[in-house]
C-alpha cells in the first residue's frame, strides 16, 4: 500500500495497462509532450513512444472518432478530454458511434475505449468549463461511466475502464488531482465497473452521492455526527452499471436518503436514484428522499455566487436534517 | 404468481364485509377452491373460497375486521416470493376514516409549509417545491403516513387511524408509529363492533347485537333451507266472537255506510299481539335484528300479475274502522299500480288471507327482511268436539311462517297463542 496523488494513481494505472498490453494507446490534446494538462499522462511518451502516446490537434470530434475507429479493428484507445466540458463537440461520436456500434453491428463489432479526464466545477473557471458531465453521457445506454473520488477508486476503477470490452467514460475530478490517498499495490488491483462503496458507516440518514461531491458528503457527515446524527455515506462510483442493491441497502438500513451531486438537478443522476428508490424501496421511505445539487443555472464566474450556487455541506447537513424530521 | 385474496361481493347488496373467522392461518398451504375464511356480510356469513394455489402469506384483515368489497385482505403466493407490494397497496385503501365534506380548514388541503430557506437545489422540485398533501377530490380521508410508517403498521396490526403523525402536515413516520406501539394496543385495534343498539324507546327501533349462538343458529339454519330459514306454526282459531263482533261493529257502522271485514279484525288483532310480542315484529339484518317499536303491518293484495303488500302504519293504535277504509283505499290503488313505494315498503310484519278464494290453510314466504308472515285461510263452518259433544264452530286456520334466525319456536307459538286469544275473545284486543 503506498501513498498517491490521484494523479499518480491514474498515471499509474496508464502505464500498468499500457506495459500489460500493447493494445492500449492514448491520444489527446497535449498528452505526450507536455505529459497532459494535469500532467496525467507524466512519462508515458518516453517509457511508450508516440505511437502509443500521441498528441492531437485541437479537434475533438475527429480525435474521438479516430479512436472509435481504432476500437473497431481492435485497439484499446484512450482518449484524454482536457475537460469533459470540450467532449460536447465529440458527443456524436460518443452517442452516435461508440455507443450503437455493440447493437447496431449484431454483436459483432465492440468499441474497447476509454473517454477520460476531469468533469465538474473547478474555482473559478466560468460557465463553460465548471459543468459536470456525466448525464451526456449516462443517457445512452452502450456507454459505460464511472466517477473516481479517491486515489484508489482512480486507478481501479481506470485499470477496469480500460479492461473493459465497452466504451467506458472515466470521469476525474478536477480538484481532486492533487489529493493523497493510500493505494493498493500491484497490477492486478482492479475496481470492478458497478461497485459502490460506503465511505463512511452510519445509521441515521443515507447520503449517496458520486465524484468528487463524495468529499462534501464526508465534511457534512462530521458536521452531522457532532449533533449526534451518523449518516451512511455510499459513493456509487460507477453510475453504468450502477449498484442498485448498495443504494437499497443503505436505504433499508436507515429509511431516509439525500442525494449529493455537482450536476444540475434537473434530468440529473439524483432524478434517476429517486426514481429507483420509489419503485423499489417505497416501503423502506420514512420521509420524501431530498437532491442537493449545484443550483439550476450556469457557474457564475463570482467566486462568492459560485460558492453559493455549488452544493456545498452546509446544505447537505440541512437537507439531512429534514428528511430526519429535526 | 401471488394471489390477490380480496373481500368478494358475496351477496348482491354487499359493499364491505366482516372476517367471522379464518379458516386457515399463516404459513398453511391453500388449493384454488379451498374455503379460507367466513365473511358477514350484509345479510349472512358466507364462504370465501381460495382463486389461486399457494401458501397463505399474509393475513391483512383480521378476524373481526371489515373491509370494502375489492380490498385485499389476504395474499396467497408461493414460499419465497416478494409479496411486499400487495401487503402495502393492501392498506391503503382501508385506512379512511370516512369521507366528509371538505371544508376551507380541512388538513387534506393544506400546503406543506417548506420554510423560507432554500435547502437544496435550486428550482429542484423534490426540494423546494411546495408540496401538495394530497388530491383534494380524495374521498377516502386519505391518512398522510410514510411508506415505512404505513409497512410497520401493517406488520405489526396496527391502524394508521389510531396514531398521531409528528410529521409535516400531521404525516405520521416512524416514530410515530413505534410510540403507539410502545404506548401499548389503543381501542382503535380492536375489531370494530356492532353500532350500539339504540337505548331510547322513543326512537323507532332497537338493533339488537347478534351473539354468537345467534349468529349460528343463522347460518346452519340458512344453510338448511336457503337464504331465509323459514319454519312454520298453524293454529286453529274460533271466530264465533270475533264474526259476532264484525256484526255490532258493523252495524254500529252503518249509518256512516261503512263496513269492516274479519281481516280488518285480523288485522288489528295481530297488531296488537305484535305490541305484546315485540321479538315478532323485527327484521334480519345480517349483522343485528332490529326489533321495531312501531308495528306496520303489510297486508298481502293479489293484483293482475301478481301481488303487493299495501302497509298500515301504526295498525296496534288505529281502529279497525280506520284500518278497513285505509285498507280498502290501498287495495284499490294497488289494483290500479298507483301505490307509492312509501305506501308498500317497510311493513314489520305481513299478513296474507287466501279465505275468500276458498284456500282452507296454506303456507306464506316470508318477506325478508321481515321475520314473519301470517297466512289466514278461510272461515268454515266445522264440526268441533265441545264437553263431549259435536258442535258446528265458525273455524279458521292461520299458519305463521318464522324466519327461524329471528323467532324461535316457542316464541311464534307464543305470539300465535296471543293473537288466537284475541280473535276468539275480541275485547282482549282492548287490554
Amino acid at each position: 500500500m503506498a501513498e498517491l496523488t490521484y494523479r499518480a494513481a491514474l498515471n499509474e494505472a496508464l502505464a500498468e495497462e499500457m506495459e500489460r498490453d500493447d493494445s492500449v494507446f492514448l491520444l489527446g490534446e497535449e498528452v505526450a509532450e507536455y505529459d497532459g494538462a494535469y500532467k496525467v499522462s507524466k512519462g508515458l511518451l518516453n517509457q511508450f513512444g508516440d505511437k502509443r502516446v500521441v498528441d492531437t490537434p485541437i479537434s475533438e470530434l475527429g480525435f474521438t472518432g479516430l479512436g472509435v475507429g481504432a476500437a473497431m479493428l481492435g485497439l484499446r484507445p484512450v482518449v484524454e478530454f482536457m475537460t469533459f466540458n470540450f467532449s460536447f463537440l465529440a458527443l456524436d461520436q460518443v452517442i452516435n458511434s461508440a455507443s450503437k456500434m455493440l447493437a447496431m453491428s449484431a454483436g459483432q463489432i465492440g468499441i474497447p475505449m476509454v473517454f477520460r479526464g476531469p468533469t465538474g466545477a473547478a474555482l473559478q473557471l466560468g460557465a463553460q468549463h465548471s459543468q459536470a458531465c456525466e448525464t451526456w453521457y449516462l443517457h445512452a445506454p452502450g456507454v459505460k461511466v464511472v466517477t473516481p473520488a479517491t486515489p484508489a477508486d482512480a486507478k481501479g476503477l481506470l485499470k477496469a475502464a480500460i479492461r473493459d470490452n465497452d466504451p467506458v467514460a472515466v470521469m476525474e475530478g478536477e480538484l481532486l488531482y492533487n489529493l493523497k490517498g493510500e493505494v493498493p499495490d500491484g497490477e492486478d488491483f482492479i475496481i470492478p465497473l458497478g461497485l459502490a462503496d460506503r465511505k463512511r458507516e452510519g445509521g441515521d440518514v443515507s447520503i449517496i452521492t458520486h465524484g468528487p461531491t463524495v468529499h462534501v458528503a464526508l465534511q457534512a457527515a462530521g458536521q452531522l455526527s457532532k449533533e449526534g446524527i451518523e449518516a451512511d455515506v455510499l459513493d456509487l462510483r460507477s453510475l453504468r452499471p450502477l449498484d442498485v442493491e448498495a443504494i437499497l441497502a443503505t436505504v433499508a438500513k436507515t429509511n431516509r436518503a439525500v442525494y449529493l451531486e455537482g450536476g444540475w438537478p434537473y434530468g440529473g443522476v439524483g432524478a434517476q436514484i429517486v426514481s429507483i428508490l420509489m419503485e423499489e424501496a417505497f416501503d423502506d421511505l420514512d420521509a420524501p428522499v431530498l437532491r442537493v445539487t449545484q443550483a439550476d443555472v450556469p457557474m457564475p464566474y463570482n467566486k462568492k455566487l459560485e460558492a453559493w450556487t455549488k452544493p456545498g455541506a452546509t446544505r447537505v447537513v440541512e437537507a439531512c436534517k429534514k428528511v430526519l424530521y429535526v | 404468481m401471488a394471489t390477490k385474496v380480496h373481500m368478494e361481493a358475496l351477496s348482491p347488496t354487499m359493499e364491505e364485509g366482516q372476517v367471522v373467522k379464518w379458516l386457515k392461518s399463516e404459513g398453511d398451504g391453500v388449493k384454488n377452491g379451498d374455503i379460507i375464511a367466513e365473511i358477514e356480510t350484509d345479510k349472512a356469513t358466507m364462504e370465501l373460497t381460495a382463486r389461486g394455489d399457494g401458501i397463505l402469506r399474509v393475513i391483512l384483515v383480521k378476524e373481526g375486521g371489515i373491509a370494502p368489497v375489492g380490498n385485499v385482505i389476504a395474499v396467497i403466493a408461493s414460499e419465497d416470493e416478494d409479496i411486499s407490494e400487495f401487503a402495502a397497496a393492501a392498506l391503503a385503501p382501508s385506512d379512511g376514516n370516512g369521507a366528509g365534506p371538505m371544508t376551507s380548514d380541512d388538513p387534506r388541503v393544506e400546503v406543506e409549509d417548506v420554510g423560507s430557506e432554500p435547502v437544496g437545489a435550486v428550482g429542484a422540485p423534490a426540494v423546494g417545491a411546495p408540496v401538495v398533501a394530497a388530491p383534494v377530490g380524495d374521498e377516502a380521508g386519505r391518512i398522510k403516513a410514510s411508506p415505512l410508517a404505513r409497512r410497520l403498521a401493517v406488520e405489526s396490526g396496527l391502524q394508521l387511524s389510531a396514531v398521531a403523525g409528528s410529521g409535516p402536515s400531521g404525516r405520521i413516520i416512524k416514530r410515530d408509529v413505534e410510540a403507539a406501539l410502545a404506548a401499548g394496543p389503543s381501542p382503535a385495534v380492536a375489531p370494530v363492533g356492532i353500532s350500539p343498539p339504540l337505548a331510547a324507546s322513543e326512537a323507532d327501533y332497537e338493533d339488537v347485537p347478534l351473539t354468537q349462538m345467534r349468529k349460528t343458529i343463522a347460518r346452519r339454519l340458512a344453510e338448511s333451507i336457503g337464504p331465509v330459514p323459514h319454519f312454520f306454526l298453524t293454529v286453529d282459531v274460533d271466530m264465533g266472537r270475533a264474526i259476532e263482533a264484525r256484526r255490532t261493529i258493523n252495524a254500529m257502522l252503518e249509518a256512516e255506510g261503512k263496513k269492516i271485514s274479519l281481516n280488518d279484525l285480523i288485522i288489528r288483532a295481530t297488531a296488537a299481539a305484535l305490541r305484546r310480542h315485540p321479538a315478532c315484529n323485527a327484521h334480519w339484518l345480517g349483522d343485528a335484528i332490529r326489533r321495531f317499536n312501531r308495528v306496520h303491518v303489510g297486508v298481502a293484495v293479489a293484483i293482475d300479475d301478481g301481488l303487493i303488500t299495501p302497509i298500515i302504519r301504526d295498525a296496534d293504535s288505529k281502529g279497525v274502522a280506520q284500518i278497513a277504509t285505509e285498507i280498502r283505499e290501498l287495495a284499490g290503488r294497488a289494483r290500479q299500480k298507483k301505490l307509492q313505494p312509501e305506501e308498500y315498503t317497510g311493513a314489520t310484519f305481513s299478513i296474507s288471507n287466501l279465505g275468500m278464494f276458498g284456500i282452507h290453510e296454506f303456507t306464506a314466504v316470508i318477506n325478508p327482511p321481515e321475520a314473519g308472515i301470517l297466512a289466514v285461510g278461510g272461515v268454515e263452518e266445522t264440526p268441533v268436539v265441545e264437553d263431549g259433544q259435536v258442535v258446528v264452530r265458525s273455524r279458521m286456520k292461520m299458519t305463521m311462517s318464522c324466519d327461524h334466525r329471528v323467532i324461535d319456536g316457542a316464541l311464534g307459538a307464543a305470539f300465535l297463542g296471543t293473537l288466537k286469544k284475541m280473535l276468539e275473545e275480541p275485547t282482549a284486543i282492548l287490554l
